[in-house]
């Protein structure tokens, strides 16, 4: 499955989460913030809401510096 | 355009159809508390003193020091041979800037006993902080008390900017529900940071502040946008639905741990050890070799670490980090400074 991942092309295994593609990125939930095709995921959704072959996905880490 | 004369040295951006006089007139009436001047903070006030707010409060617990001058643009090599606090040194430079602009300079930590006196009577509360528990511990009280708030953090070459109207737009808390623990947090003090990513986070912030001092509440920009500097990537991300599909402890469950005291450091000085015990509260989870590896960049000397604790050396102080995520800060009695090294080695 082809995705775009803040806006590079790359392949992904399926079927996946949106928690599984983070847990391959070895991301936390919990300090990001993700966009399927320009619509944010609440994050108890994450579990539950599927990456589809061609998702644009954005995803955004918490930063704390200033 | 016949403005009037006493604004005269705002006539460029009275002359930008969307501020005008009348938006003029209101900023110089607006009260604003600023929570931080470092780099974000510097500039959010140096722009902000230019455009003609009526009352800006910094509140900062740092001093100036060498490597802060290539993005802190208020602070000049005077200021560290004076050895000035940066509220003060702040304040000093913009007086010069800007005699009309009242500013109040407030050398302190901000933290849950004191934010809500230092935010009394403020439009607007302004991020200028370098860590994480200040920023949510800004959003507790904003999103309590009702009051706007505008996030901007930056990293390396990325920033993020986030204008928050409490129970309309979604919080800090909604998008990012937790602080990572520590040993994740790459911070400026360990990865660097570039000052023109500074400078746009700043400036999207400011700009942010004026529509909304100026009451154009509906023009601000509803989005977390996010940005590479240096590939040039900038993205606005819909939000929205975290609000309004979410179960925020903050927004939906009224619930604010930081303002209440329960969520966030204590900072302790230990008697007669010229040291002083930081707890965050937060264990590190992902261990001291992750943070070593960080930290080596920019220690005097290998970090040590075994399973109950990891010790480095930086900037003339001995820092000893326990797997609870408490530290004791050696090198200096003052639970400020303790807690600002703290948050600038292992982020906070």
């Amino acid at each position: 499955m082809r995705i775009i991942l803040n806006g590079q092309p790359r392949t992904a295994e399926e079927p996946t989460s949106v928690a599984d593609l983070l847990s391959q990125l070895e991301l936390e939930p919990v300090r990001v913030a993700v966009e399927i095709n320009e619509d944010i995921v609440p994050r108890k959704r994450f579990g539950e809401t599927p990456i589809r072959d061609g998702d644009r996905i954005e995803i955004v880490t918490f930063v704390g510096g200033g | 355009m016949h403005f009037d004369p006493k604004l005269s040295r705002y006539s460029r951006q009275m002359l930008y159809e969307k501020i005008g006089e009348e938006g003029q007139q209101r900023l110089s009436r607006s009260r604003v508390v600023l929570i931080g001047c470092g780099a974000l903070g510097t500039v959010q006030a140096n722009t902000l003193v230019r455009a003609g707010v009526g009352h800006l409060r910094i509140c900062d617990r740092d001093f100036i020091e060498r490597d802060n001058l290539q993005r802190q643009v208020l602070f000049d090599e005077d200021d560290i041979a004076a050895n000035l606090p940066k509220a003060a040194a702040a304040a000093a430079k913009l007086a010069r800037i800007n005699s009309e602009v009242c500013v109040e300079p407030i050398v302190t930590d901000v933290n849950a006993a004191n934010i809500e006196r230092l935010a009394d009577g403020a439009d607007l509360l302004l991020d200028g902080t370098d860590n994480f528990e200040t920023r949510f511990l800004i959003n507790d009280l904003a999103v309590k008390t009702g009051r706007p708030w505008i996030y901007g953090a930056v990293i390396g070459a990325t920033g993020l900017c986030m204008t928050i109207l409490p129970h309309d737009t979604p919080c800090l808390r909604c998008v990012f529900e937790q602080a990572p623990p520590p040993e994740m947090n790459p911070t400026c003090d360990t990865v660097g940071v570039l000052a023109s990513a500074v400078n746009i986070v700043a400036s999207l912030q400011a700009t942010e502040a004026i529509k909304l001092l100026i009451g154009k509440k509906h023009e601000i920009n509803r989005h977390l946008v996010h940005f590479d500097v240096w590939s040039g990537r900038f993205m606005n991300m819909k939000v929205q639905s975290a609000y309004d599909e979410g179960d925020c402890p903050c927004c939906k469950r009224g619930e604010f741990p930081y303002l209440d005291g329960q969520m966030g450091s204590t900072a302790t000085t230990l008697c007669g050890r010229d040291a002083v015990q930081v707890n965050t509260g937060i264990p590190c989870e992902a261990g001291f070799e992750a943070i070593a590896r960080k930290l080596e960049p920019v220690t005097q000397s290998p970090v040590q670490h075994n399973r109950f604790m990891l010790r480095a050396k930086v900037d003339g102080y001995e820092l000893t980090l326990f797997p609870d995520g408490r530290a004791i800060i050696k090198g200096t009695a003052d639970p400020q400074k303790a807690r600002s090294l703290y948050a600038k080695y292992f982020g906070a």
